[in-house]
């Protein structure tokens, strides 16, 4: 009864995607208020029905209803409940499911809080939100429906994989869908405006906070994704340039460039037909993510079994929104009207800069992932483009993307002064300088691009406080100032020095990591001993303990450090006797912000193990410095000018402070 | 300036960014890129060893032997060919005889691969399709073998 209920609810939620799709529109050729507030409403109960589907889904989860087909191959009767109900999306059709669901909500949200669009724009951009809906929930209902029954129901389940019972599937997924398809809304404002033709710096205002919010989820959900397959996948890489990966990167990098040039189109009313194309783009790379991820096109060390028939249905979405929205864009971008004139150097000419290199490390993402699916089709040849084509061409643009970035935010707007603000930066500099001395005295060992790697981390870092010291005044003026000031400083002006700092954060990490982290593998009998960086870890013994739905070899490791016991590390094997699988379960100790990491390997019969034993210094600041944009952005958001919504364009610009 | 000298630094830079990084991206495509080869290709082609490439197939049932020092060796065979493997180092928990595996490494002189990764999968009923597609090159694969319903996540 559930999963019919669930299905039906689905149905019917394409039902009213289908009203949306074309009422809306109608209601705006031709004026009519009553037709286009209907889109408000229909966006809200789309939710309400997608909702009702998805916790049917969950409901046949958690109640282990194996009569439905989904339920009976993902999930065991034995799981915790936490896996029965994360299980939900560990497959290809629950997935899918999360993704409509997640579009949905942003469409409720969009008709909720909405209310200070003009009604045309926003009866469009609903429309255009329900047709990407509309492909979706027929793409679910005809090729991956997660509610199909069998005939007869089996008494056990087979089991979710056992590499995906892990809490990182509670978090990873959610997290990365809210940012894939949040970019959908600034998509549909896009196709919005390209069908009114009519485009300002109100649009951008009204963009802008919806960017926001997927690019912080995005953000987030890369991290934690990169951290689940650090500690999960057991060989310690945090960045594998897979293809899979490469799918989340490219949105990130097209929804970077689109936030900071809707900053210029909302100052400035510049760079429109720019801000409109990346938000295609921003939205189609998002699309294409998901087709490499759903279709196995690629192989990735990230992929699961998958089908095939399915990539051509979402080939075909993709071919319908990605050529329909550039070729919308092609045929009524030029009728839209230039936008302000600005000098090379200034704040708008740094923000085309930023955008011009994103968009740039972007393309040679795109061209390294899909350059290998090209040549097979054309020559039949096989290749895989790996980490080194990605550390010739990204990392090159990178580097000058984040030298450029701690003066971006120092320069005036319309014309700026380069010198001026190199002055402005002298002790982000000169910190950064020294740096590179310090690195290259102690750790003179190691690559020698490293220092500098250090010192470019510190000066992006305290670059990017600059901004704010000096705004406070902090360290010149007394104290009660400083705190008046700081809290009369707008929100986004945080935001910004956060997030800049959380990338010299991340940076910081990745130079370390990978130039530091040293490695052992080494087979141990009971009580032997392997150093590794200062560390001492003692191998005490193996143990069997009993899991839910499996049975752990456990490793007991006493670690040492300069002959003082620190803790106990327990790497183990999962065997799970329902898929006749073994997982290897990480063991970390934190330190600070470095980790020893800790693998298993084989465990023969005289009690003896092999171990792969990492030390990875401050490897903790890759992610951490995520988190420090991830917070940079909401801290953004939470931004009054933001958060308000958009007032009337005339009253703008009385009410913005200097900037 | 007027908004045509403006236009022509902004379109100036830009062609300078995308030539930097097609020039970037032309060289790491000529010296970053790794071959994937079926045992057969390896045997048929003569590739000058020292190549760097990926190899894929099945592990040869009964050619797995470990020796000290986590040192691993085995066969991979499309059913056509076999070639020996070594490799030292944990291999990934779905390394089974019978199973799919790729590996990437160096060709040695004297047909042996010397492995310095050996790729996992992360799901038992899953085939690297460059596995699948050096089987059926070698005539070693009915469709329908894997049952192609199976559904996956990342």
């Amino acid at each position: 009864m559930i999963p019919e209920l669930g299905h039906y609810a689905l149905v019917l939620a394409l039902a009213l995607g289908l009203i949306q799709a074309v009422a809306p529109v109608i209601g705006a050729r031709t004026n009519d208020a009553p037709l286009m507030g209907l889109a408000s409403s229909t966006a809200l109960m789309q939710f309400v029905f997608v909702g009702v589907a998805f916790l049917a889904l969950i409901a046949c989860y958690v109640t282990s209803d194996f009569s439905v087909v989904t339920v009976y191959e993902n999930a065991h009767s034995t799981m915790p409940l936490i896996y029965k109900i994360t299980s939900v999306w560990g497959n290809h059709e629950g997935s899918m499911l999360l993704w409509v669901l997640i579009l949905a909500f942003f469409g409720a949200l969009v008709g909720a809080f909405g209310r200070n669009l003009p009604s045309t724009l926003k009866a469009y951009v609903l429309a255009v939100q329900s047709w990407i809906a509309c492909a979706f929930y027929l793409f679910i209902l005809f090729t991956s429906n997660p509610f199909l029954r069998l005939e007869q129901a089996p008494f056990e389940g087979r089991d979710l994989n056992p590499i995906l019972q892990d809490i990182g599937l509670a978090i990873h997924p959610p997290l990365l869908y809210l940012g894939y398809v949040g970019c959908s809304i600034a998509f549909s404002f896009a196709i919005a405006a390209l069908i009114e033709g009519r485009i300002d710096a109100a649009w951008a205002r009204w963009v802008r906070p919806w960017t926001l919010a997927a690019w912080m989820f995005l953000t987030a959900g890369i991290a934690m994704g990169s951290y689940w397959a650090y500690y999960e996948l057991g060989w310690g890489g945090f960045w594998f340039w897979d293809p899979v990966e490469n799918a989340s990167l490219m949105p990130w990098l097209a929804g970077t460039a689109l936030l900071h040039s809707a900053v210029v189109m909302e100052k400035r009313n510049a760079l429109k037909i720019w801000t409109l194309l990346l938000a295609i783009l921003a939205f189609s790379l998002s699309l294409i993510g998901t087709f490499l991820v759903r279709s196995g096109v690629l192989t990735s060390v990230h992929t699961f079994a998958n089908d095939p028939a399915r990539g051509v249905f979402i080939l075909a979405i993709l071919v319908v929104f990605i050529g329909g929205g550039l070729a919308l864009f092609a045929w009524r971008a030029p009728l839209l009207k230039q936008g302000g004139l600005f000098a090379p150097i200034s704040r708008e000419g740094a923000l085309v800069l930023n955008n011009l290199f994103l968009t740039t490390a972007c393309l040679t993402v795109f061209v390294g992932t899909l350059y290998p699916l090209a040549l097979e089709a054309l020559t039949g040849e096989k290749i895989s483009v790996g980490a080194p084509f990605f550390n010739l061409t990204f990392a090159p643009l990178f580097i000058p993307l984040m030298f450029a970035m701690p003066f971006g935010p120092l320069m005036a707007w319309k014309r700026g002064d380069v010198l001026g603000v190199a002055q402005r930066l002298t002790v982000a500099f000169g910190t950064g300088i020294v740096a590179v001395a310090a690195t290259f005295a102690i750790a003179g060992r190691g690559s020698a691009l490293a220092p500098f790697g250090i010192g470019l981390a510190v000066f992006v870092m305290i670059g990017a406080g600059t901004d704010v010291v000096e705004r406070i005044g902090l360290f010149r003026e007394p104290l009660s100032t400083v705190r008046r000031r700081a809290s009369g400083l707008p929100r986004s002006a945080w935001g910004t020095a956060l997030a800049h700092f959380g990338v010299g954060v991340t940076l910081l990490g990745i130079v370390s990591v990978t130039t530091w982290a040293s490695e052992r593998i080494v087979a141990l009998k009971p009580s032997q001993t392997v150093s590794l960086a200062g560390y001492e870890l003692t191998f005490d013994g193996l143990a069997q303990r009993t899991g839910p739905n499996y049975r752990e070899a456990v490793a007991k490791f006493t670690v040492r450090e300069a002959g003082v016991p620190v803790g106990v590390m327990e790497p183990s094997k999962r065997n799970f006797a329902s898929r006749a699988t073994t997982t290897t379960e990480a063991a970390l100790m934190t330190r600070g912000v470095s980790q020893l990491y800790l693998s298993l390997g084989d465990t023969s019969g005289d009690g003896s193990v092999s171990v792969r034993l990492y030390h990875k210094p401050m490897v903790l600041l890759i992610w951490l410095g995520a988190v420090a944009m991830a917070m940079g952005g909401g801290l953004s958001l939470s931004d009054r000018r933001l958060r308000v919504g958009a007032p009337k364009p005339a009253a703008k610009p009385a009410m913005l402070p200097a900037e | 300036m007027t908004r045509k000298q403006r236009r022509l630094v902004l379109i100036g830079t830009s062609l300078g960014v995308l030539a930097i990084a097609a020039a970037l991206v032309l060289g790491a495509l000529r010296d970053s890129i790794v071959f994937f080869n079926s045992p057969t290709d390896v045997a048929e082609k003569s590739i000058a060893p020292g190549t760097r490439m990926r190899i894929g197939g099945l592990v040869k049932p009964g050619s797995l032997q470990r020796g000290d020092n986590l040192q691993v060796s085995f066969a991979v065979t499309d059913g056509k060919t076999d070639i020996s493997v070594r490799y030292q180092g944990i291999v990934p928990d779905l390394f089974r005889e019978g199973q799919g595996v790729v590996a990437e490494g160096k060709l040695e002189s004297g047909r042996v691969f010397a492995a310095d990764t050996v790729l996992a999968k992360h799901d038992e009923r899953y085939m690297p399709r460059e596995v699948v597609d050096a089987l059926k090159k070698s005539g070693r694969w009915q469709e329908g073998e894997m049952k192609s319903s199976e559904s996956g996540s990342k």
